[in-house]
């Protein structure tokens, strides 16, 4: 009897075309580089690998500006938004991205993406939520979620004396100048398809001129968390996804 | 030649145009608010783009964006706006984009914040100050020339008077050869090549094509700040070779300066000044010069005592400096105060010499 080997579905190319290098120094279960990997094939995949200009903010996923085969500016933390709307107005024909944390839009450049959806700036903007700085060793965000322990919210974060979080995706749903709003994730293989699929339709808006495109995508941070590596995505669908709700929250393309 | 009866605002907003501005961000702020009024009439007629910006923090990250691209962009503001600008200054020139910038300032009490910079790090501006309206819309143009060619920001030190008074100028392009080759600009053809960019003040590099990294970016861009503070100075001076006495002076109040010393000559007194055309890098030999064997250099500057610093630093205890401007503004806090006066400088400086300022 021989033995057959088991049928292999393959699911995309090991390394992205838009990669020039695997390697990189994020944490085990870090949730970025997925988030990532869909980013860079969705540009493949649309025809945009050489028509593309990226506005990188500062996290953790900064460390990718090295690896990702695709013209880059360097913004400073919470300000790619502005700076991609300067890219976007002298090249009007070309994809414009930022690529941006929890810190970097919500709370360091908030007034920067609001105003930028609002303008209806065509550009897309992908948020790597993973409600916490990762980078500067786990503290808290204006999207930690209410209980979540950081190390500026030992005890949990309390609405009393923390503040409540703010849903960025949902904001922007309510402006006018926002075209396409969704949240995904990368907590299981569903759900990274789902946002492949939504992340397709972030630039099939800024292509079509529809105005601005932001989309969200949930990412684990088990170092931030301070919770083992296996267990990012399980606390992330009972904690960050309870609030931060998967889902198209605004499209004016065909659901 | 054809002149036209234009406020400085106007003629300064053109004279960007003409060199080949095509992005202009801003945020109203009195002086400066005209100067953005100007660059949203004009620059859409030429294909370009002004963008009203919801902050001073955000107009600077839209020229920020343009430049990336190759495109000549500038932003400004005043003083105070330029304050919230100062992060991205200092991480622009790590990045070495050829930034232009306006400040109309609030009188003459940016000089530190200009020379020395509100910002981080290692990094110094290259600063023109016009004193009338037909020198600044040569030395916007100019800014345009020097900041493509050192790939440094460049900042247009304005106030007041440039910005609202009316001047007949001819705003012809002026000529510095062709805008040098911008093979460092991003256009989105790179990706997938392996050899696509990134502009960065942290000098990353790609894995491909690695960059300097952060110690080496910082240490070429001071080699080059090096560089221009040998290149660029620029002073213009009159009446010194047989003066006992030396007045220096920048921006505006230098005309008045200058024409003060011009009726103080005719009573006889032999006083002459030296006016710093560009406030960095400071014309220090030019002042140096001037003041050797000078019995003493008097400065006027409408602030507490700025550029005297640096007056101080190129004299080197040569002859005695002495501070003869102040704080001067109307009630508004933005307009001209009473000691931009020809018959007020005019005593300061004879005052000066009679109450023995050697000693
Ligand atoms: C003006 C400024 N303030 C603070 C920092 C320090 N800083 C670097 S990364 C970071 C947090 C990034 O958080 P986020 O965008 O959520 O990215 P993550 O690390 O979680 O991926 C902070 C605060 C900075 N670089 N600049
Ligand atoms: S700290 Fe968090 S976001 Fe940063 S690399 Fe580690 S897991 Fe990823
Ligand atoms: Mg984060």
């Amino acid at each position: 009897m021989t033995v057959e080997e088991p049928a292999m579905h393959p699911v995309g190319d090991k390394l992205p075309s838009l990669l020039q290098s695997g390697e990189h120094d994020l944490c085990p279960g870090c949730g970025e580089p997925v988030a990532i990997r869909i980013l860079l094939e969705t540009l493949a995949e649309l025809g945009l690998s050489t028509s593309t200009i990226g506005v990188v903010g500062i996290g953790c996923y900064t460390a990718f500006a090295r690896t990702l085969d695709v013209d880059l500016v360097q913004a400073l933390h919470g300000r790619a938004p502005s700076v991609a709307t300067g890219v976007k107005r002298m090249q009007p024909t070309k994809a414009v991205f930022t690529l941006q944390g929890d810190g970097d839009m919500v709370n360091e450049g908030l007034q920067e993406v609001l105003h930028t959806a609002a303008r209806g700036e065509n550009v897309t903007c992908v948020l790597l939520n993973n409600g916490v700085f990762g980078e500067t060793g786990g503290h808290m965000t204006a999207t930690s979620v209410l209980g979540q322990r950081t190390k500026t919210s030992l005890d949990g974060r309390d609405p009393d004396y923390h503040g409540y979080p703010i849903v960025i995706g949902d904001l922007l749903a309510q402006l006018d100048g926002a075209a396409y709003i969704a949240r995904g994730s990368v907590q299981n293989a569903g759900a990274v398809a789902r946002t492949k699929r939504m992340m397709h339709k972030a630039f099939e808006t800024q292509l079509a001129g529809e105005g601005f495109s932001m989309i969200e995508v949930l990412t684990m941070c088990p170092t931030g968390w301070f919770v083992p590596t296996a267990e990012g995505p399980g606390y992330m669908g009972e904690t960050l996804g309870q609030v931060h709700v998967m889902g198209e929250l605004k499209t004016r393309r065909p659901k | 030649m054809t002149k036209r009866l234009m406020e400085g605002s106007e003629a300064m907003a053109e004279a960007a145009i003409a060199s080949g501005c095509r992005f202009f961000a801003g945020y109203p702020m009195t002086p400066f608010t005209e100067l953005l009024e100007n660059f949203a009439e004009k620059l859409p007629a030429v294909g370009g783009v002004c963008v009203n910006a919801e902050s001073e923090l955000e107009a600077v990250g839209m020229a920020w964006g343009a430049l990336a691209t190759g495109a000549r962009a500038a932003t400004g503001s005043t003083g105070q706006g330029l304050s919230l600008m100062q992060e991205s200054f200092s991480e622009i020139t790590l990045a070495e984009l050829p930034l232009v910038a306006f400040n109309m300032a609030r009188g003459q009490g940016d000089y530190f914040q200009s020379t020395r910079g509100g910002g981080h790090g290692d990094y110094r501006h290259i600063v023109l100050a016009p004193m009338d309206i037909t020198e600044a819309v040569g030395l916007t143009q100019l800014a345009f020339h020097l900041a493509d060619r050192w790939r440094n920001p460049v900042l247009v030190q304005g106030d007041y008077l440039l910005a609202h008074t009316a001047e007949g100028v001819d705003v012809a392009a002026v000529d510095f050869g062709p805008v040098p080759e911008k093979e460092w600009a991003v256009d989105g053809s790179g990706g997938g090549s392996g050899s696509s960019k990134v502009i960065s003040p942290l000098g990353i590099g790609k894995s491909n094509t690695p960059g300097p990294g952060i110690e080496g970016q910082q240490q070429a861009v001071a080699e080059k700040l090096v560089r221009i503070a040998g290149a660029e100075p620029r002073a213009e001076s009159g009446f010194v070779d047989d003066a006992d006495h030396l007045v220096v002076a920048f921006g505006t109040p230098a005309k008045f300066v200058r024409y003060a010393v011009g009726r103080l000559r005719e009573k006889g007194l032999r006083v002459g000044y030296v006016r710093p055309i560009t406030l960095w890098p400071f014309p220090g030999d030019a002042v140096a010069s001037a003041a050797a064997g000078k019995q003493s250099v008097l400065v006027f500057e409408l602030n507490a005592g700025q550029m005297i610093d640096d007056v101080r630093l190129a004299v080197l205890g040569s002859a005695p400096v002495r501070f003869i401007g102040g704080i001067s503004t109307d009630h508004s806090g933005f307009g001209v105060g009473a000691l931009l006066d020809v018959e007020v400088i005019a005593d300061r400086i004879e005052g000066a010499l009679d109450s023995g300022v050697a000693a």
